[in-house]
């Protein structure tokens, strides 16, 4: 902690201001940085040898699947306060994305910006929540913009994210794929959301796979990998299920639905399909992986899903944006809107919130 | 509790579903609620009443009118009074009323919803998400079943004054499985709600009649056993339908054997739920929550016995315990919880009795953490390992949120411990490989088998037991034929008892060549044996002669027979083409001895020559009838609202004894053992107790038609005494009875040991002559039993 020099009184104040908004800031990185170390001392996920009698003996049936996504949103709701706060939180876990052909330097700032101030300080205050930290869980952009990113959101602890590997297809030479990775962490991204090669799925190539992806993470060296397995292209929940597995494997931190590309985004019933072998990789491994959802996401009633579904299969430590990311651009005005509803009772409208 | 609070906890908070409509009906209803009979409220003739209690809050709801005889009497009235209006309104009139009380329940479903979660504790997610849709889906359903009546039940009727007694564990509907099938199909109905909650029903009439349903069409009358045994036994009801305990199911039975009444029962259960290692074993564990946790277990088709392949065992119980974990229960109307209620403090005493008692055998018992609502009935999900087959509690119906589980090596050993129950309702067969699933299915006694998937209801699929589950199906065209009968039957007229015989005229001594004597004995297991007791009765012509002796059989001969019969059982799994390919080469065997029949049938019973050649050339008709049934009476795919099918399966309802009339002693016994024969049963025949010739001449024409050994099995004797140790059999499936009164109503009466399938004439002669009448589905339908395989599909 930095020592007080008094000069005046009004110096005085300044200076205690700005104290507190550095411990704010230090106390926020260090959270964060627990959170990318694993909490409570976890290790970070890391290749285990390939194993071919993890992926064989997975079975998924699609109905029981769409059975229970399709009732546990009429098991779980949260009303007023806890809606209130499930958003914030979900706020939290969002890696705010722009992925547009036309995205420049200034877009993406003025992203930054909103990601370091989702939330008009009034309805916090009104929420009681004025004395917290309401930040996006990252932003996420092309490797072209992770330098201006890092820079829009230096000290505000956001990590910055780039998509990577060839995004969306992923159809690269292998080692350019390796080089967009290292140039992206060397810009200061400390969260990389690669894209599988689809092909090893559909051809069954677990082993080309798992040897792909752990090139991937080891070319990520400190920063996270997420592995984006495009699962409206893999199709199948038996494929999004393998897939998963060997992401995890080859040592994923996080297994991702989808680009935001494909022509069906995530859903719940891959989502739950996703999770549950996230489930089976920590009672195999001990180790806890995170999951991001991502594309089509875009109502506070959607998040809310979701966010059931993380509590309900994998418990409450999945509800953090250590472990829990979405990937949406539009989603975060709805929840303003249903935030200033929560405080106003009147139903609000986009004009009303600052656009990122 | 504050945003932050939420924030850093991320707990869920409460969301109780608001309850001032359902406040405001109850409240106007405050002074105690009638019967509703003949379209209006009737205070309970005795003035006696009772109350009706929230289970989730352990407060008084209402005062409900507890129905007396008097009052049983009224509605009986009404609705026979209306019963001749309501068929003259036909179909598509029909039709339009039940369209219109499907439109009610939409109309009215969170009121219905909120009131049923009150009532039964149930949570308000059920009600709302599971319960409503189906009760409309069946209204809807059965509006279509209404408009094509006509040409689609065309020989058949509706039964008349119908008395429906439901149960308290879907009050809703239940009501709905009952009354839509018997009013569109030209039934009236007075309904028994359960004791424990009669809310919903009398809401349901209310707005019924609001909604224009003609008054005496349906009625409601309250109260407890008393008030539905009163029900039973009134003189003007023709039929009773129960859904319920196996224990009344059985008094039912009891009480309207010989009356005529029909009677449908759907009874209790102990349902399989088999997971194979090759499942998706996540998707199980939502099956198992859905199969035992659902409405807190209180079903009667509950997967209530976990069978699980023992490489797979250890991983599902662990996976399992942590599902449990993050069930949620509390107040009913709470819009975030899983389980409510138990329906009743003795309820809840029954579950922790038999856990208990379970746990004091030896099972290993697990329940999550949590604590309980203070007040109210509320128990734990619970899971009972280390539980066999022979621990009480793998075998009694518990009736509550409580899991037992078992292990199994191989597919043959899981079909082995599946039917090891003296239920035999529904089971869940959860496997990915479509060949194991599809073949285990078969092999389950039970009327309901989903795969992959459990408690999936559809007012478009039959529903309804195996065993001591109850007979009759509920839902489908299947289900239709309950509140339907044979037109052809209804002209059937009571037997006319027929003329002694005289005495036996003493054989002439002398030295002429003596006719070589005739001793038939009995036919069992394929062979020709000697009776147990070794005793023989004369068969007399009309003329005093005697044409030869049979065995008397006697209770160790059926023991016997029926033994037989279960060897045999392969019958059932042999191809239908194989089935009728030996019916045929039994008629042409039948046909080269033709003028032998025809001449004992003449010599037995005095009959002209002709009538006896058509006697025996209608027989032979029959066979081929039967011998084309055997391929073609088949089972049908359901269609309902799912990616999915539901095979309506015909299966074999296993070992059946059939009591043959006097008259027309071939024909008879033809009409009656071949259609079972041709479905794949296993029979034990006691032929005409007067004139048996005829099916023991058939020994040697069985025998040489290439029918199994112990496929059909003859016992000669006296019909009645015979009959019920047939009825008594408790490895007997079904009875078929056609003879005096008083055998039917024995039959009926014998029959509850275990709740076996009966057909009986009530002393009516069938014509045997008549095609209508005596052959075809009129009794292919009751020998077979009709299982529901649900396959949900999908990659």
């Amino acid at each position: 902690m930095t020592q007080v020099r008094t000069h005046n009184f009004r110096d005085y104040l300044t200076e205690i201001a700005d104290n507190l908004t550095n411990l704010r800031m230090t106390t926020l990185v260090s959270l964060k940085s627990d959170y990318q170390e694993g909490k409570g001392g976890q290790a970070r996920n890391a290749p285990m040898p390939f194993d071919i009698g993890w992926i064989d003996d997975i079975r998924v049936n699609l109905s029981a699947v769409e059975r229970r996504t399709g009732s546990l949103p009429g098991r779980r709701t949260v009303k007023k306060d806890a809606q209130a706060a499930w958003l914030l939180k979900a706020i939290t876990c969002i890696d705010l994305t722009t992925l547009a052909g036309d995205d420049t330097e200034a877009r993406v700032r003025r992203l930054c910006a909103k990601a370091l101030r989702p939330v008009r300080e009034d309805i916090l205050v009104s929420l009681g929540m004025g004395d917290r930290t309401i930040q996006t869980g990252a932003i996420c952009v092309y490797h072209r913009y992770v330098a201006a990113a890092v820079d829009a959101l230096s000290g505000s602890g956001i990590p910055v994210a780039a998509v990577s590997t060839g995004f969306p297809a992923g159809l690269v030479p292998h080692d350019v794929k390796l080089r967009e990775i290292e140039a992206s962490v060397n810009d200061g991204a400390q969260e990389i959301d690669i894209v599988i090669t689809r092909e090893h799925v559909l051809t069954g190539n677990w082993k080309a796979l798992y040897d792909e992806m752990r090139d991937f993470r080891q070319a990520c060296g400190k920063a996270h990998v997420k592995a984006i397995l495009a699962t409206g292209d893999i199709k199948t929940l038996r494929n999004v299920a393998k897939a998963s597995m060997v992401c995890m494997m080859a040592g994923a931190d996080f297994i991702k639905t989808s680009t935001g590309k494909e022509t069906a985004n995530a859903t719940l019933p891959v989502s739950l399909t996703m999770l549950r072998m996230i489930r089976d990789y920590q009672d195999r491994t001990g180790i806890k992986v995170g999951f991001k959802p991502a594309g089509g996401i875009s109502a506070a009633k959607d998040v809310l899903n979701y966010q059931f579904l993380m509590k309900e299969e994998l418990g409450r430590d999945w509800l953090e944006p250590d472990l829990f990311r979405v990937g949406a651009s539009s989603l975060l005005a709805d929840i303003e809107r249903q935030l200033e509803h929560h405080v106003t009772g009147r139903y609000s409208a986009y004009n009303r919130h600052s656009v990122g | 509790m504050s945003v932050a609070h939420y924030f850093d906890t991320m707990t869920y908070g409460s969301a109780p579903e608001a309850d001032k409509e359902v406040r405001a009906w109850l409240q106007s209803h405050a002074d105690g609620f009638g019967h509703f009979i003949d379209g209006q409220w009737h205070a309970p003739h005795s003035g006696h009443t009772f109350e009706t209690k929230e289970p989730g809050r352990d407060k008084i709801l209402a005062k409900i009118a507890q129905g007396s005889v008097e009052d049983v009497h009224l509605a009986v009235a009404a609705a026979k009074a209306a019963l001749g209006s309501w068929q003259h309104l036909g179909g598509h009139g029909r039709a339009r009323h039940l369209y219109g009380l499907a439109r009610m329940v939409q109309r009215h479903s969170r009121l219905f919803a909120v009131l049923e979660s009150l009532d039964n504790g149930k949570p308000i997610r059920e009600t709302r998400d599971i319960d409503l849709p189906l009760v409309a889906r069946h209204f809807y359903h059965h509006a279509g079943w209404a408009q094509i009546q006509e040409s689609e039940f065309p020989d058949y009727s509706p039964i008349g004054v119908v008395g429906q007694i439901i149960p308290w564990n879907f009050p809703l509907l239940m009501l709905a499985w009952k009354i839509a099938p018997a009013l569109a199909l030209g039934n009236t109905v007075v309904l028994k709600p359960a004791e424990f909650t009669p809310l919903t029903a009398l809401l349901f009439a209310e707005l019924a009649h609001k909604a224009g349903l003609p008054k005496g069409v349906l009625n409601i009358v309250t109260g407890d056993g008393s008030t539905g045994a009163q029900l039973v036994d009134h003189p003007d009801i023709n039929k009773i339908a129960f859904t319920g305990s196996t224990e009344v199911g059985r008094i039912l039975r009891e009480r309207t054997a010989g009356t005529g009444k029909a009677l449908t029962l759907e009874l209790g259960g102990k349902s399989p739920f088999i997971v194979f290692d090759d499942a998706d074993l996540d998707g199980a564990i939502e099956g198992v929550v859905d199969a035992i946790w659902f409405n807190q277990g209180q079903v009667c088709c509950a997967g209530s016995r976990l069978l699980l392949q023992e490489g797979i065992a250890e991983r599902f119980i662990a996976k399992l315990k942590r599902r449990m974990d993050t069930l949620r229960i509390g107040d009913p109307l709470d819009k975030t919880i899983d389980m409510g209620a138990i329906v009743a403090p003795v309820q809840l005493e029954r579950i922790k009795n038999l856990v208990e008692k379970g746990v004091s055998e030896g099972a290993e018992l697990y329940q999550p953490q949590g604590t309980l609502p203070a007040t109210g009935s509320y128990y734990p999900p619970t899971l009972l390992t280390n539980v066999f087959p022979s621990s009480t509690v793998a075998v009694e119906e518990i009736f509550g949120p409580v899991l037992v589980s078992m292990t199994f090596r191989t597919p043959d050993e899981a079909v082995m411990l599946a039917n090891n129950s003296r239920y035999g309702l529904a089971a869940s067969v959860w496997s990915e490989t479509i060949g194991l699933a599809l073949d285990i299915s078969p092999k389950l006694k039970a009327g309901v088998v989903w795969i992959n998937a459990t408690n999936l209801f559809d007012a478009s699929v039959g529903f309804g037991g195996y065993r001591e589950s109850g007979f009759g199906r509920e839902g489908g065209k299947e289900g239709a034929y309950a509140y339907l009968k044979p037109t052809a039957w209804a002209k059937r007229k009571r037997r006319m008892a027929l003329p002694e015989l005289p005495q036996a005229i003493e054989k002439k001594d002398g030295f002429d060549f003596p006719e070589i004597d005739r001793t038939a004995k009995l036919f069992v297991g394929g062979k020709q044996v000697r009776p147990d007791g070794n005793y023989s009765r004369p068969i007399v012509s009309p003329k005093g002669e005697v044409l030869g002796e049979v065995g008397e059989g006697n209770r160790k001969d059926i023991r016997n027979a029926v033994a037989a019969a279960r060897s045999a059982e392969g019958w059932g799994k042999v191809t239908a083409h194989n089935r009728a390919q030996i019916l045929y080469y039994w008629a042409e065997n039948l046909s080269a001895r033709s003028d032998e029949f025809a001449q004992t049938i003449s010599k037995m019973t005095g009959t002209s020559k002709a009538i006896a050649r058509k006697e025996v050339e209608t027989s032979i008709r029959r066979l081929f009838t039967y011998a084309a049934w055997a391929d073609k009476y088949e089972g049908t795919v359901h269609t309902p609202p799912m990616r999915g099918v539901a095979l309506a399966m015909k299966e074999p309802i296993g070992i059946a004894g059939i009591i043959c009339p006097n008259e027309a002693p071939l024909l008879g016994f033809i009409s009656l053992v071949a259609p079972m024969v041709a479905m794949g049963n296993c029979v034990v025949a006691v032929p005409s107790e007067r004139h048996p010739l005829s099916a023991t001449d058939l020994y040697q024409v069985l025998e040489t038609s290439d029918i199994p050994a112990g496929v059909i099995n003859i016992v000669t004797g006296d019909s009645l005494s015979l009959g019920k140790v047939l009825a008594e059999h408790d490895d007997v499936d079904a009875v078929w009875a056609f003879g005096s009164a008083e055998l039917s109503a024995e039959i009926e009466r014998l029959s509850i040991g275990n709740l076996k399938r009966t057909l009986v004439d009530q002393g009516l002669e069938t014509d045997w002559y008549d095609p209508k009448s005596a052959e075809g589905a009129i009794f292919l339908s009751h020998a077979v039993e009709i299982k529901n395989i649900w396959i949900p599909y999908g990659e």
